[in-house]
């Protein structure tokens, strides 16, 4: 025998369920408790940068997307600062990063208004590209997955990655790229998610 | 000196896997190719700060939070309380705790949810607190009912309150369910059961806590959260830039 490590197992990871909503989202329950959800306003009204909107589908192993999905979002502002003590710099003020939008429980479609993010420092040396980093739970997720959205328009950027470059297959880095368009004068993203299969988005272990 | 690290890896041999046949659903919505494990950046080691403006007061009181004036909702009335602590063992202080649940029945109120129970009109299921300085929290509702689901045709959640947890980092986010101690349903459970070892099953489980009841009012059980602890470095291979 040995001596014991006295550290705490973490807690077990549970599927967050088909109702999510009420606990994380109320409103897209179709009740109101709280004076205010959190999570609706990822930048607040000061921030600096490129307005996007981001959206997509999170699609399961059959080709079906998921309807019961709610995703959060976690971004550095428009200089690459997080809101956050070790976030880098300073923020605008009411900048918080952080978004929660869960899928149109008729069509799976999700969306969600923000700006586009800076390049931030990266583990060691050199910077990352921009990125919003997503996490995302539903039923039958056992564990909440972890994904990255880079930006199409950034390939300079995104080909000095750290993250992505240390993603063996090339062709997998092409799932985290959203495609850029234009529509009624706003910036889109469109960034689906595949859960399985053929193109299966990449996910990390964080 | 010291300065803060990464944090420790999550342990996927003592996390769920995510193909676990037996829940139905991870089927198809469980990835195949394995996960890409990142060493941690800026964007791993931070993550939404909360602060008690955020919420009410009355947000962790399910008791209250949605009944009329006057009114409180139909159950068994209870305690839910305990710490967020770290793998080393630290509170982990201001971190927000969300929790949602379905009524003394085993009705969610939300509108997916058929079952034949009827909505309680005193309970809306969900609440929310920011822990203290000592990484305490409570909430005050009902006690869960039992609810039957899709999975085999007849298969029986456990009562169980829903949790999602923050800590200080988005590597730390986690949701999970908070279980009653003595309930026969949850060795049945095959969502309980993509927990791989029974030490990680028992770990969800609430225990009865007489200390904490308020005697003839209200009882109690004592449900500890663990995240991701944090490495302190003294030498080299530090975090830069952060
Ligand atoms: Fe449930």
């Amino acid at each position: 025998m040995v001596q014991k490590l006295d550290y705490l197992k973490e807690t077990p990871s549970q599927t967050a369920g088909p109702y999510v909503h009420i606990g994380l989202a109320p409103g897209a329950a179709g009740f109101d408790i709280y004076r205010q959800e959190l999570g609706w306003d990822i930048t607040g009204p000061n921030a600096k940068g490129e307005r996007i909107r981001v959206e997509g589908l999170v699609i399961d192993g059959t080709g079906s997307p998921v309807k019961d999905v709610l995703l959060e979002a976690w971004q550095a502002n428009s200089e690459g600062n997080y809101a956050h003590p070790e976030g880098g710099g300073d923020v605008e003020d009411g900048f918080r990063g952080w978004g929660r939008v869960i899928t149109d429980f008729e069509t799976g479609e999700w969306a969600f208004e923000t700006v586009k993010p800076g390049r931030t420092q990266g583990r060691n040396v050199g910077l990352q590209a921009p990125h919003i980093n997503l996490w995302v739970v539903a039923r039958g997720i056992n564990v909440g997955l972890n994904t990255r959205l880079y930006f199409e328009d950034e390939a300079e950027a995104n080909a000095e990655d750290p993250v992505l470059n240390i993603i063996e297959w090339e062709r997998r880095r092409a799932t985290l790229i959203a495609k850029r368009s234009e529509r009624d004068g706003q910036i889109v993203y469109r960034f689906d998610i595949k859960l399985q299969g053929q193109d299966e988005t990449v996910f990390f272990d964080i | 000196m010291t300065t803060k690290g990464e944090f420790y890896q999550r342990d996927r041999e003592w996390q769920p896997p995510a193909l676990t046949p037996d829940y139905k659903t991870s089927v198809a919505r469980s990835p195949q190719y394995s996960l890409i494990s990142l060493q941690n950046s800026v964007s791993e080691i931070t993550g939404p700060v909360f602060g008690h403006n955020d919420i009410d007061p009355i947000d962790n009181d399910l008791i209250l939070n949605y009944a009329k004036p006057g009114e409180s909702p139909i159950g068994e009335r209870i305690i839910v309380h305990g710490r967020v602590l770290d793998e080393n063992g630290r509170p982990i202080p201001n971190t927000l705790v969300e929790a949602w649940q379905a009524n003394a029945g085993g009705r969610y109120r939300h509108k997916k949810d058929t079952y034949l129970a009827p909505i309680d009109p005193n309970f809306g299921g969900c609440g929310r607190t920011v822990t203290d300085e000592n990484g305490y929290y409570i909430f005050r509702t009902i006690k869960p009912g039992a609810y039957p689901w899709r999975n085999w045709v007849n298969n029986w959640r456990p009562a169980h309150i829903h949790m999602s947890i923050f800590g200080t980092a988005f590597t730390q986010r986690l949701i999970t369910q908070c279980y009653f101690e003595g309930d026969p349903l949850i060795d049945k459970c095959p969502i309980v059961k993509t927990i791989p070892c029974q030490q990680g099953r028992d770990s969800l489980v609430a225990a009865l806590d007489l200390n904490a009841t308020i005697p003839l009012d209200t009882i109690a059980y004592k449900f500890d959260i663990v995240l991701r602890g944090r490495r302190s470095t003294v030498f080299e291979n530090r975090l830069e830039g952060n």
